[in-house]
């Protein structure tokens, strides 16, 4: 047991020491606050320079019908001022300028916009906007309705607000938010797959050093392969919680850094961004006002606690379980070319079990989320997205015990593979060899 | 009495049979040559005793009782096949092997800085792997598998990349080893240092050992009559006399002497063969010669195809 303590040491040692570890510890919090921050930022970049159009209206129907805002400003010209505007704009005061020809009922088209430079996306919106609201007024009353204004007035009170509430099995009410439990469990999920990936890869790299550099023959005289072998990959393990847990510390405290620094827009910004990155747009009152109350409640709807251990053991579990398949891999090839043919079986169920996970969350209920829930190389990440969605206590409970079966066996499958495979050299490697390797019983 | 014992073990790969009923019986405190061809089953015997591997059949005693796993701190292993981490430091790297070994950090400490001054390579000690030379890593090798001062060393092509300087000084440090108790297996193709440091040595060749016992009875066994004969005189002469009762193999001329190489014929004494000499010429020097190892490896392994 000490050996194996010995082992892990150096291994999380030698890579909590290296450069690369330490900036990438640094970058991915600014990478991910600047997610977060960035588009927040940008949008208060916006255009604040106040814009001046000037409108001719040949048919004299429109005057005045743009509204003015904040930074759109339009004057109405008489008609002969066109031929100036269009021969001596550049010496103009305006933006741009408009054209009615026609009216606009009968000849939707007999409207142009001029401009030395392109027109935003926001100004020809606005215009297009004012027009058409202008217009079905015009249509509405054409039809004489008695009392219209009264009915405009009530039309405008109408709205729909709907709030999920979650019932406790007590009764109790909560208000839930299934958008952000989502965003949160694919996040989980994400982080997952993305861990996987990089630090299961790690682990082969790491048994593949030991083999070609011939250090392993040392070592084995020592300590048993399947020693050598867990100690690589809870070392690598623990790496891979202090980065996740360094990240997390350290993403919060940059957010809150900047969040202190720029007050208000920030969090607004980050949430929608957030949901955003998710696939799913959630509408967030955008007075300004930000009710942290009211996102409090949410979060507490879908039991924090319980998710995050549930992220940890899927986490830790789906980790395990993959990375003895990558010690595997790493101890039957001589380099990192010669790895291909072997990674694609280990990977496809991890890119599977993203791909799976997005089509749970319109259908948590259904048989593939249920059964790619329960499959080990697949539920860490599959189950992460269902656990928003209230799904029944023994599910999880038999997924997490399927998961750590599921971990035993690929350990014990990878370890008979492993114990062969790092004292073969030069030697081509196919499945069938593998399997040879497996079968041999010997001690 | 043997400190190592392997009986009749035998080790299975898929198809092919890596050692056949093998039996090696390593005196204590004693150098014990296991040679023989690529692929012959060497390293597959040093991996059992190792525990790296386990045999099919068979026993190995260690020290008058069955192999146990914490044997392993007893055994001091240096593989052909040998490398150490590129990327970390050299007395960093030490402490680590040396602890998996079972040392305490301390002691380790203790030990690896007599060591590195033994072998006046104190410098090193925070420097990569990487940047030492091939030799260089050989030499902190060395040091890692004999610092727990085990009482089985197994050395599998111990000089394969040292210069004649650093090789002659393993090879005194492997003599001290003997002389402090250590019992020691070497496995080599060199058959020089076999005739050098072997007391005993068991020849295998596919997976069976042909040939074994002391390295001096074994030469002894096969030993073909051979005397070698300085002179001064006329070598036709001699050679005229000397085929009536032995074979001449050659005459040739040697530092202003003449050097025959004679085949005793059965039966005959070298005492005989001088007294016939000195009547028909000036004796210089007279000596037997015993078959080198290396002619009695080819020898055996090509009777043995």
């Amino acid at each position: 047991m000490s050996k194996i303590s010995l082992i892990l040491q150096r291994e999380y040692l030698s890579r909590v020491r290296k450069k690369s570890f330490i900036v990438m510890t640094i970058l991915g919090p600014i990478l991910f606050a600047g997610m977060m921050v960035i588009p927040g930022w940008l949008a208060s970049l916006e255009d604040k320079e106040e814009k001046l159009l000037a409108v001719v209206d040949h048919t004299n129907l429109y005057t005045d019908k743009i509204q003015n805002t904040e930074l759109l400003k339009f004057e109405f010209l008489p008609v002969n001022a066109e031929s100036d505007l269009k021969s001596n704009f550049s010496n103009s005061k305006y933006y741009a300028f408009l054209v009615i020809e026609d009216d606009l009922l009968k000849k939707p088209d007999a409207i142009r916009l001029y401009s030395e430079k392109q027109i935003t996306i926001d100004v020809k919106e606005h215009v297009a906007r004012s027009l058409r609201q202008y217009l079905s007024e015009e249509k509405l009353k054409s039809f004489d309705i008695e009392g219209l204004d009264a009915i405009m007035n009530e039309m405008s009170k109408v709205k729909v607000d709907i709030s999920t509430i979650k019932l406790g099995g007590d009764g109790t009410e909560k208000q839930s938010s299934t958008e952000l439990a989502m965003v949160v469990s694919f996040v989980f999920a994400f982080l997952t797959y993305m861990f996987v990936f990089i630090y299961g890869a790690q682990v082969m790299r790491g048994v593949m050093e030991e083999k070609t550099s011939r250090i392993v023959e040392v070592i084995i005289s020592s300590v048993k392969p399947f020693q050598l072998m867990m100690g690589k990959i809870i070392g690598i393990a623990l790496v891979a919680l202090t980065q996740l847990l360094l990240w997390v510390a350290l993403t919060a405290l940059i957010l809150f850094g900047v969040k202190a620094a720029f007050v208000k827009d920030v969090p607004v910004n980050s949430m929608q961004q957030i949901e955003m990155a998710a696939g799913e747009s959630v509408q967030i009152e955008s007075t300004g006002s930000f009710d942290f109350g009211k996102i409090w409640e949410m979060i507490n709807s879908f039991e924090p606690v319980k998710m995050l251990l549930l992220f940890v053991f899927y986490f830790i579990g789906g980790y395990l379980i993959y990375a003895a398949l990558f010690a595997a891999v790493g101890s039957a090839i001589d380099n990192e070319a010669d790895s291909q043919q072997f990674m694609l079986p280990v990977t496809i169920p991890i890119i599977l079990s993203l791909y799976v996970a997005i089509a749970v969350f319109r259908n948590p209920m259904s048989d593939i989320a249920f059964w790619f829930s329960m499959i080990p190389l697949t539920s860490p990440i599959v189950m992460m997205a269902r656990v928003p969605f209230d799904i029944p206590g023994w599910q999880i409970a038999l997924s997490m015990f399927l998961l750590v079966a599921g971990f035993i066996f690929t350990t014990w499958f990878a370890a008979r593979i492993y114990r062969t495979g790092i004292l073969m050299y030069g030697k081509k490697v196919n499945y069938k060899e593998l399997w040879k390797w497996f079968r041999y019983a010997g001690k | 009495m043997s400190f190592l014992e392997a009986r009749s073990v035998v080790k299975k790969y898929a198809s092919q049979l890596a050692l056949d009923h093998v039996n090696v019986s390593v005196p204590a405190n004693s150098i014990y040559g296991l040679l023989g061809p690529n692929g012959a089953g060497k390293t597959t015997l040093i991996r059992i005793i190792n525990q790296i591997t386990g045999p099919d059949e068979g026993q190995i005693l260690f020290d008058g009782k069955p192999l146990k796993s914490s044997d392993v701190e007893r055994i001091g292993y240096l593989p052909e096949e040998r490398g150490l981490y590129k990327k970390m430091k050299v007395g960093e790297q030490a402490l680590y092997l040396a602890q998996l070994k079972g040392l305490s950090r301390n002691e380790a400490l203790k030990k690896l800085k007599f060591w590195f001054e033994k072998f006046e390579i104190q410098a090193w000690w925070d420097k990569k792997v990487e940047e030492l030379s091939k030799g260089m890593q050989q030499k902190v090798q060395f040091i890692v598998t004999i610092l727990h001062k085990p009482s089985l060393l197994i050395f599998d092509e111990p000089f394969s990349g040292f210069d004649p300087i650093n090789a002659n000084l393993l090879k005194e440090e492997i003599l001290n080893l003997k002389k402090e108790g250590a019992t020691i297996i070497f496995s080599t193709h060199n058959m020089g240092s076999v005739e050098e440091l072997c007391d005993n040595i068991t020849l295998i060749n596919n997976g069976k050992s042909i040939l074994e016992g002391a390295v001096n009875d074994v030469r002894q066994r096969y030993r073909q009559n051979l005397v070698r004969l300085d002179f001064a005189g006329d070598a036709n002469h001699l050679k005229a006399v000397m085929s009536e009762h032995h074979e001449v193999v050659e005459i040739s001329p040697l530092n202003g002497y003449q050097t025959a190489l004679i085949k005793m014929s059965q039966g005959s004494g070298v005492n005989q063969l001088l007294a016939l000499a000195i009547k028909h010429c000036e004796v210089h020097g007279c000596q037997e010669i015993l078959p080198s190892m290396n002619d009695i490896f080819i020898q055996v392994v090509n009777q043995n195809k």
